[in-house]
């Protein structure tokens, strides 16, 4: 250890002699930048920060292919996929503005410190003018908070907590994906058609911030078409055997469960109250029924035939009819093989977005960016017309309310969907109680 | 010098250049080459080497000194960040105050965890503190939210009120962390031909504060109080025979430790304020013990080197994605570079924590005594060599050895 030490502190010092002559000029002079990171040789790099380990690795591994795919499409590659329905038409698969985009990844181990780490990293190191991806809100948030400080754009990936862009919202930060109360507010009125006015709820609830806000926002727009509230619950989010918490379900006199989990939790607690023959049950003369209200494909997989004629939300799937969508679906599907999840989609959309972004404000400093995204009205990539609202930064689409196929024919046709919930049912107030207490802040271009 | 013997001095001012050499040390490969990967010299990271140092020497004084194997040592470095992030929160974003809070919450904490989990030895110790660990960690994560923000983790807002400070700058930002007016995530950087060294204020920060907490503990290890800690490892019993209460000395190094994690996690929440609960998880604590003894336990550099080790991996290993792979392995026939990329994947990427298995099973299975005991080997090859040529000069006088 050491002796390399002295070798190479030794071949610094005689380099220091040789280069000072050389290298002069350029001592010390921190080059003048207007901002984080700008962008000065022939390429940009952009910065892909997915769960690589630990619970959400396989929806990491999704988004880091639309990533990749993205990044071919802008820089000419394949053959375009969504840059072709997109409505705005201002890349040309020439990279962005003429530089070639590259891209790092890291790993954010579904944990805030090491994807703040990981996010560092490509900050400081290599260069990057963009981060994106996160698998989980508690990510998202944190490290949404660090592209602020250190002023470089954050494009969210998954993540559906309200407080991403509500109480934790930033100015450099954007959420395309949709959330708790969006997907509350897109169900309350399907379940209404479905099982009636007059049902009776009992909440199970990972006991952390995204579970939280979901129940909130669930009770809330199930409330307002009638419905009772019996329990909430709370599970410790390392629960993987939830029978304790099914069994006092039937004794409730409640006729729905909600589950307000994510990932291998939703699989287990699903799984458990399946078999618990809950779908069987006859309680106040109406049949029993179960709720997801995030569904992802991944999850379903795991669930396998549990999860028939079971309603949940969703931000996209592939099985959608709109151009994009069929753009998108065809580029992915002839690179990889299967079709995407909806985290690639929104990981594949916002990769885009930034991009056009940045052509049309011409510039790479993220106040520009963000002020060329916001307030940005745009189709074409796959969620219909979708604004980007400047007052939070998030995005304003459809939302689709699907259901667990009965018969499904492969393992991509898991969900079916119920109903495209139109974007005016789904918009709330920027100042809505359950989005209050933050605050944009003005954006900061670092340096 | 300083109390020093000659060979720890020199140890200490190896470790002193090794630190505030680091920038060059950590950045051997020009800037746009492709070994530029592998280069880990940029602010972050040479902070989280030092700081999870100062974690790794505090670990060791418990450890290496005493034998007690604490798997809840984590949960004093949570406990620090939240004390500093609560500092900034109310006080102002000196990091002064931060970090003297951050060690006191912490040596408190560790008072009471010590206190009932010394009654105990060996396994029993090891799974008290890891119980009261992981109890922490879902305080933290659930049930205590209004303090820790739960899974989200603590950070800095614009509502906050610090009032030795401003609540947000002229510009409408948050306020950067700083030390009486340097601000920790402040740089300068040095252009040397293709070569870029970044200095950060942070680092350096964290680099004194190191040298300091090393220098603390080789005075630690060569003190009367630290021959009764190792008196305790080497037979407990006898030393209670001998009617001697051993169970102070192991508290105050429980406590020493304690502080040290503490002034760990607050140095971690200096450099960047956030505090989440994942710090205080269990495999947190365990990465610590993994620290430690890759370094080598019980030696004065061996953590140092433990913990520098780790976090190359976790944050150089483990950005090292498909396409990199296929970039340098393009001078293959494209069948043999999708095979070479098949398999190196599983091993950077996601797969970096199977690297650092690998490694660490081979550094315990052939040198148990850690990176140390590798050094040593080495550098007794070297004197071997040389002793083999004095030897034969000193046969020739026929002087005993000794």
């Amino acid at each position: 250890m050491s002796n390399s030490k002295f070798t190479r502190r030794g071949v610094i010092k005689t380099g220091a002699g040789v280069g000072a002559g050389l290298a002069l000029p350029t001592i010390f002079a921190s080059r003048a930048s207007a901002f984080t990171n700008e962008p000065t040789g022939s390429s940009v790099t952009l910065g892909f920060n997915v769960p690589q380990t630990g619970p959400y690795a396989d929806e990491g591994a999704d988004e880091l292919r639309a990533f990749e795919l993205a990044v071919e499409h802008l820089n000419g590659g394949g053959d375009g996929g969504m840059m072709n329905t997109f409505s705005s038409k201002a890349l040309k698969g020439n990279g962005i503005m003429g530089k070639k985009v590259e891209y790092v990844t890291g790993d954010t181990q579904t944990k805030s410190d090491a994807a703040r780490a990981s996010a560092k990293s490509m900050i400081e190191k290599d260069g990057a003018v963009m981060i994106s991806g996160g698998s989980s809100s508690g990510v998202a948030v944190a490290v949404q908070g660090l592209c602020q400080e250190a002023g470089v754009i954050f494009m969210a990936g998954l993540t559906h907590s309200n407080d991403t862009t509500g109480k934790d919202k930033k100015a450099n930060g954007f959420r395309h994906f949709f959330n708790a109360y969006m997907s509350a507010a897109a169900l309350a009125p399907v379940l209404e058609k479905l099982y009636g006015k007059d049902r009776r709820a009992y909440h199970l609830t990972a006991d952390y911030t995204w579970g939280w806000t979901q129940q909130e926002s669930i009770a809330a727009a199930t409330e307002a078409v009638g419905w009772e509230t019996v329990r909430n619950v709370l599970t410790p989010l390392a629960q993987t055997d939830f029978s304790s918490y099914i069994a006092p379900v039937l004794n409730s006199g409640a006729d729905v469960l909600v589950l307000n989990h994510y990932g291998g939790n939703m699989v287990n607690s699903l799984t458990n109250a399946v078999q618990f023959g809950l779908r069987d049950k006859q309680v106040n003369g109406k049949n029993f029924e179960i709720v997801v209200p995030l569904y992802s494909e991944l999850m379903a997989k795991g669930a396998g035939k549990n999860i028939a004629g079971i309603v949940g939300s969703q931000n996209w799937d592939w099985k959608l009819e709109d151009d994009g969508t069929k753009a998108f679906v065809k580029a992915f599907g002839e690179k990889y093989g299967f079709p995407p999840s909806q985290a690639a989609q929104t990981c594949y959309a916002q990769t885009l977005l930034y991009a056009d972004a940045v052509e049309r404000a011409g510039s790479f400093n993220p106040c520009d960016v963000g002020a060329a995204l916001e307030g940005f009205e745009f189709d074409g990539l796959g969620n219909g017309p979708t604004s980007y609202r400047a007052a939070d930064h998030q995005c304003f689409k459809d939302v689709l309310v699907v259901r667990g196929a009965e018969n499904p024919q492969d393992e991509f046709h898991l969900v079916e969907i119920v109903e495209v919930t139109p974007v005016g049912q789904v918009t709330y107030a920027p100042d809505h109680p359950m989005f209050a207490g933050g605050n944009l802040g003005s954006c900061n271009p670092g340096a | 010098m300083l109390g020093l013997d000659k060979k720890d001095m020199t140890t200490l001012l190896v470790v002193a250049a090794l630190v505030l050499l680091a920038p060059f040390i950590l950045n051997p490969f020009p800037a746009n080459s492709a070994m530029a990967q592998f280069n880990a010299g940029y602010p972050d990271l040479m902070q989280r080497f030092v700081i999870f140092g100062i974690f790794a020497i505090g670990f060791n004084i418990l450890f290496g000194l005493t034998g007690y194997l604490s798997f809840g040592h984590a949960a004093f470095l949570g406990v620090g960040s939240y004390s500093a992030v609560w500092m900034f929160k109310l006080l102002s974003m000196n990091v002064i105050p931060a970090i003297l809070l951050s060690v006191i919450v912490a040596g408190l904490f560790a008072l009471v965890i010590g206190f009932i989990s010394l009654r105990r030895t060996g396994i029993y110790f090891s799974i008290l503190t890891l119980a009261f660990a992981q109890m922490s960690f879902n305080l933290a994560y659930s049930v205590l939210t209004p303090i820790t923000n739960g899974e989200t983790g603590l950070q800095l807002t614009l509502e906050d009120p610090r009032i030795l400070g401003q609540t947000a700058t002229e510009s409408g930002g948050i306020p950067v962390t700083n030390l009486f007016g340097i601000e920790m995530r402040g740089s300068e950087t040095l252009y040397f031909g293709d070569w870029s060294f970044q200095f950060s204020a942070g680092y350096y920060l964290c680099a004194i504060i190191m040298l300091i907490s090393f220098y603390i503990s080789v005075r630690i290890f060569r003190s009367p109080f630290g021959l009764m800690l190792r008196a305790i490892k080497s037979n407990k019993t006898r030393m209670n025979y001998t009617g001697l209460n051993t169970k102070p000395y192991a508290l105050a190094a429980f406590v020493i430790s304690g502080m040290y994690a503490g002034l760990a996690g607050g140095l971690l929440a200096s450099m960047d304020p956030l505090a989440g609960a994942e710090r205080m998880q269990w495999t947190a604590s365990g990465e610590v013990v993994l620290m430690t003894i890759l370094g080598g336990a019980g030696t004065l550099i061996g953590p140092v080197l433990g913990a520098g080790f780790i976090k190359y991996f976790e944050n150089i290993f483990s950005k090292i994605n498909e396409s990199v792979l296929h970039s340098w392995f393009s001078f293959l026939p494209e069948s043999v570079e999708n095979g070479a990329v098949w398999v190196a994947e599983h091993f950077v990427g996601g797969g970096w924590s199977l690297t650092l298995g690998l490694l660490f099973m081979l550094v315990v299975t052939f040198l148990p005594g850690g990176l140390v005991e590798g050094g040593q080997r080495i550098i007794k090859l070297f004197r071997r060599r040389k002793a083999d040529d004095g030897a034969e000069q000193r046969a020739a006088k026929s002087h005993p050895a000794e």
